[in-house]
């Protein structure tokens, strides 16, 4: 046990829970924007793996990892527009149709990678991008500051994704839709469009966070997601539909799992219990959302279509 | 409104047939697939008379089908079964990727119903769903693994690997190269011969002075934690690493990005870490089966369980060819192979 204190195995357990908590918190802010718009989308996990699969398949082809991610969100970008056309136009039950996306996602990337690649293999991952001066400071640098740029860019999206909801016209129509339409239509916001867009930008996230899983492991298999995104829409109501509780939910989520798994390679955890202590993650999440369901309060139109009576 | 519902209609059947469709073509255990697989019935299916890479010691006139939790080239254990059927000269019919019980019972018995000679349902969960297949089906012989009985029925074989051997043998040979004594484990669930495995190779790894770490990540798909718990052993100064289960992919990927020695097993997993991967222990089922087809031509159907070990052949370990293996080190490998054989070696 007292290994694990050891300030480098500290390090390396914080960096690990850094790099575990970025897929869950790029998806679940995409989440986010979705369901603050009344948008439910359980099809994350489906997206996440369409791009995941084409992301792997677009480096494996070119070796060009910018065309890659930009392979990535086109997928996501894709399949929110589906998305978007069956629940907003067609008013379809958001529950289902998502589960639709995630059924097809799952399948397809499988069948693609099947038929395209074959067997495992392995391509090159995203490399570390080392902040200038900053990466030097002992161990805070290896910490913070020795990271890809997809890592970098998913934390700097909190504040920007933040910044969209409260302070922009976008993002308080947004909110506006997902609590009272009706009151949002009355005053002259168009409550498809706005919908519509949030659900692109969500799946376009949801894209993002399928492509730097592929990138950051340089593989691809099926179910590579393993149900992260599934996750990500837990962590949506963990953070109470703000980007900062959703980081919250999402580091606290990957550092219980990297913690978990230190604890286990020292022995600490006897593995008798490792069954047990693999559950910690989401037992932590079931009880801090049994905590907070009473105070916290989701979009009042979340999951209800909307059309002009 | 009417031509919108209608619209409406049209699509979402368009788009619940095609889900249906590719769902039931994917996989959900986590992981990949081969470029000649064709779909059939409720899983992805290969049975377009792919390459038959093996000696045809058996050539049965026997129609073989194989239903199986993960891809058919996982080069992992769904993968060392195909090899293995190919291995007698038979070109087997396959329903993979069924992780989810229930298609897998389902394949099972569409196979039976389609009168095929013998059906391998090669995975332990599936023991169940066989106990009320088989009875239905006297005439069609089943073999079901990873398992040591046959459930009393008559017209199952059972058949179980004593993957402590190769690993003690792992174990042995990955002693000799860690510089820090400190050798790593990446595991999936604690079941099966994944344990054995691990058992075995923390034996003889310990037997010959060095320090193993287990991790069981708990999950047979999980690429992203195994990747995650190699990183960790790779902060706790191991520098020779092994793993069991379709999700180490992920884990030899950062074994080979850091230049950490890896030993398979299961299938012979140097295509995933060419530079880094030492020695695998490979899965060569047909030292059973052929067995278990001539007992079946001969009429016995079933009724016998049977295991493959390095003394029937039905372990081997293979070396990595291209990795510059010390002599000595594969001496001692092939000697402990040797008296694993003659009883002089406990593995257990």
């Amino acid at each position: 046990m007292s290994q694990f204190f050891t300030l480098s195995i500290l390090v390396a357990t914080l960096a690990s829970g850094i790099r575990l908590a970025v897929p869950y918190l790029i998806a679940a802010l995409g989440e986010t924007i979705g369901q603050r718009s009344g948008v439910l989308n359980l099809g994350v996990d489906g997206v996440m793996l369409l791009s995941a699969f084409f992301t792997y398949w677009t480096v494996l082809e070119t070796g060009n990892m910018w065309l890659a991610t930009a392979v990535g969100l086109g997928v996501g970008l894709v399949m929110g527009l589906i998305y978007a056309v069956v629940t907003v136009f067609f008013h379809a039950t958001q529950g289902i149709s998502g589960i639709g996306i995630f059924l097809f996602g799952l399948g397809f990337s499988e069948l693609m990678f099947r038929k395209q690649v074959g067997a495992p293999t392995p391509v090159d991952k995203i490399a570390e991008v080392d902040i200038p001066l900053l990466s030097k400071i002992p161990h805070i640098g290896e910490l913070f500051f020795q990271h890809d740029l997809l890592i970098y860019f998913a934390f700097g999206l909190v504040p920007i994704v933040s910044f969209m909801l409260r302070k922009t016209t976008f993002g308080m129509n947004i909110s506006a839709v997902g609590e009272n339409p009706q009151a949002a239509d009355s005053l002259g916001v168009s409550v498809a469009k706005t919908r519509f867009a949030a659900i692109l930008l969500g799946n376009l996230l949801a894209g993002l966070a399928g492509a730097t899983l592929a990138l950051q492991l340089g593989l691809f298999q099926g179910n590579l997601t393993n149900g992260l995104g599934f996750i990500a829409v837990a962590l949506v109501y963990f953070g109470a539909w703000r980007p900062t509780g959703v980081m919250v939910g999402a580091l606290l989520y990957g550092m219980v799992q990297a913690t978990v798994n230190q604890l286990k390679i020292q022995g600490s955890i006897p593995q008798s219990a490792s069954d047990i202590a693999a559950m910690a993650p989401a037992l932590l999440t079931i009880a801090a959302l049994a905590v907070l369901a009473g105070r916290i309060k989701a979009p009042s139109a979340l999951t209800r279509p909307f059309s002009r009576a | 409104m009417r031509n919108a519902t209608k619209l409406l209609l049209r699509l979402l059947t368009l788009f619940a047939a095609l889900a249906l469709i590719t769902a039931a073509c994917g996989d959900s255990s986590g992981d990949d697939g081969g470029d000649s697989a064709s779909s059939d019935d409720g899983g992805s299916s290969d049975d377009d008379g792919g390459s038959s890479d093996g000696d045809g010691g058996s050539d049965s006139d026997l129609s073989v089908a194989i239903v199986a939790p993960s891809a058919s080239d996982d080069l992992a254990f769904t993968q060392s079964m195909v090899e293995s059927v190919r291995a007698l000269g038979i070109e087997p019919q396959i329903t993979d990727g069924t992780f989810i019980v229930e298609d897998a019972a389902a394949a099972i018995r569409g196979y039976a119903e389609d009168g095929v000679d013998v059906v391998i349902a090669h995975g332990t969960q599936y023991g169940g769903s066989l106990e009320e297949i088989a009875p239905d089906f006297p005439e069609t012989s089943f073999i079901w693994g990873t398992a040591t009985d046959t459930k009393g029925l008559d017209n199952v074989y059972a058949y179980f690997p004593e993957a402590e051997q190769g690993g003690y043998v792992n174990g042995v040979m990955a002693a000799q190269l860690t510089d820090s004594g400190t050798i790593g484990v990446v595991g999936p669930v604690q079941a099966g011969d994944a344990v054995a495995y691990i058992e075995g190779f923390t034996k003889g790894a310990e037997s010959e002075g060095a320090t193993v770490n287990v991790v069981y990540t708990e999950s047979f798909s999980d690429v992203a934690l195994a990747a995650e718990t190699a990183e960790g052993h790779l902060a706790n100064g191991a520098d020779v690493m092994t793993g069991t289960a379709q999700m180490v992919v992920g884990a030899v990927n950062v074994a080979q990005e850091n230049d950490v020695l890896w030993f398979g097993t299961q299938a012979n997993q140097t295509d995933l870490g060419s530079d880094v991967v030492v020695a695998s222990q490979v899965y060569k089922w047909d030292a059973v089966l052929e067995t278990m087809f001539s007992q079946i031509e001969d009429g016995t159907l079933g009724g016998e369980a049977m295991s493959i070990n390095l003394a029937n052949g039905g372990l081997a370990i293979e070396f990595n060819d291209g990795f510059d293996l010390p002599a000595e080190v594969k001496t001692l490998g092939e000697e402990t192979v040797a008296g694993v054989i003659d009883g002089s070696i406990d593995p257990n």
